[in-house]
């Protein structure tokens, strides 16, 4: 018996019409003002209570790279390139993912970030980076520390 | 000849890679084997992978499947599969559909990471892409014409339990499966493993495209394990793969491996390669489209 193209084809449907209704249900309630949507993701996700969840041995590690010159310059590429799509080509902070210049981040151990970057926030939408190698995620630690509390971009610099 | 519904895909497949993406994919190289890893919320990676394979007692063939993947949730992504084969001296057909669904349980890392991976297939007994072995599969399977292969019609539900450690660079992972055939077929079990590398872990300060941060390499194997009625070795093909991924800065990701048949149930020789390319914002765009800014 062949599979027809009529199944197929109803088949694809589905799993477009899936989609698309999940997508538009995750979209509904988002607003155009980036100042509203800005405040959604900061209720619904705080940065500062999720580094607050990393374990004591956790927060004390030390980010190896802190004096490896390049560090900084290297993480930015990495936020650019797996970052940057959620929360901002500056971690400024979009409708999906919060400021990473907020002072709760900024204040927060290297150690804490680096337990977030390898654990993600999973039930919130943040992925699990672990995938990127331990060096890279020190990297990323680098710039997201050196972007100082909501001020200037000392690696644009 | 192809049906009018693959082709109209594989055009969608390649207008849709030709939209920018700014996102940088960072692909493990298995192309049987899972890792723990979801695709990224929103995120859309359409890939194309071939399979050519050499085949005693019959005609060599080339199978291929293009892919939609999707990142539904930071822990369930999602994806269809079209598969497809050409038979050489023999024909070229459209062989089936798949919808895989892949949820992870845990909200943090572990030393082991658990996935559950549901597939529902509806294909015929044509579909040569050979993404996993399960119970005896073997290569006398493959060996008839495309028009009596065919005449088969499988509606098959796959379970597999995905596990997958990452430790100083390296990923290692197990997964087993079950399959059960909806026509009172008896189950049917398969395992794969892997482990891969990449070929540097620091990243250098300069984009670049042959940096050997973006290469990952390492190896699968993967088999048959037999039904409910005759579990264990006898009867099953394994096989053993090199496997290596290029990922680009550009969103590409390149991977190929070779495979070598381990038995006689097995084929000589498998040849897979597949291209990826991930798009971000995928599920903002569509979600526009279905009333987001409303």
């Amino acid at each position: 018996m062949r599979i027809s193209s009529k199944t197929g084809l109803i088949a694809i449907c589905a799993w477009a019409l899936f989609l698309g209704d999940s997508m538009g249900y995750a979209q509904r309630g988002s607003s155009n003002d980036a100042q509203t949507a800005a405040k959604t993701t900061k209720e619904k996700i705080s940065a500062g209570s999720e580094l607050d969840k990393a374990p004591g041995k956790a927060r004390a590690r030390r980010n190896p790279l802190e004096r490896d010159p390049d560090a900084v310059v290297t993480g930015k590429k990495l936020f650019g390139m797996h970052c940057a799509e959620c929360h901002g080509e500056s971690a400024q902070g979009t409708r999906r993912a919060p400021n990473l210049r907020d002072s709760e981040v900024q204040e927060a151990p290297p150690g804490a970030i680096f337990w977030v970057l390898t654990n993600g926030i999973v039930w919130h939408g943040m992925p699990v980076w672990s995938k990127l190698p331990e060096p890279q995620r020190w990297q990323l630690v680098s710039y997201i520390k050196s972007l100082g509390s909501n001020s200037q971009d000392s690696a644009r610099h | 000849m192809l049906s009018r519904t693959f082709r109209g895909l594989l055009l969608f497949a390649l207008l849709v890679s030709l939209l920018p993406s700014r996102s940088f994919a960072q692909e493990n190289p298995y192309i049987v084997a899972y890792d723990h890893y979801m695709e990224e919320p929103g995120s859309l990676e359409v890939e194309y992978f071939s399979t050519f394979s050499t085949q005693r007692a019959g005609n060599d063939f080339h199978a291929f499947w293009t892919e939609f993947e999707y990142g539904a949730t930071a822990w369930w992504t999602t994806e269809f599969y079209l598969d497809a084969q050409s038979t050489f001296r023999d024909s070229t057909l459209f062989t089936g559909f798949r919808w895989e669904n892949r949820f992870r349980p845990l909200k943090h890392e572990h030393f082991i990471n658990p996935v559950i991976y549901v597939e529902y297939e509806h294909i015929n007994g044509a579909d040569k892409i050979l993404k996993e072995i399960e119970g005896h599969d073997g290569e006398a399977d493959n060996a008839d014409s495309n028009a009596l292969a065919r005449q088969e019609h499988k509606n098959e539900l796959e379970f597999k339990l995905l596990l997958s450690s990452t430790y100083k660079g390296w990923n290692i992972v197990e997964n087993t499966l079950a399959a059960k055939n909806l026509s009172n077929q008896p189950w049917e079990f398969g395992y794969a493993v892997g482990a891969s590398r990449p070929l540097r872990r620091k990243a250098t300060p300069k984009r670049c495209n042959l940096c050997a941060e973006n290469f990952i390499v390492g190896a699968e194997m993967y088999g048959g394990l037999g039904d409910r009625h005759s579990f264990g070795l006898k009867d099953t093909s394994h096989y053993l793969a090199p496997v290596a991924a290029w990922n680009l800065p550009s969103g590409w990701t390149l991977r190929i491996s070779p495979g070598f048949g381990l038995n006689d149930n097995s084929h000589g020789f498998l040849l897979r390669w597949g291209l990826a390319r991930e798009f971000s914002g995928f599920g903002d765009l569509i979600g526009h489209l279905f009333g987001g800014r409303q």
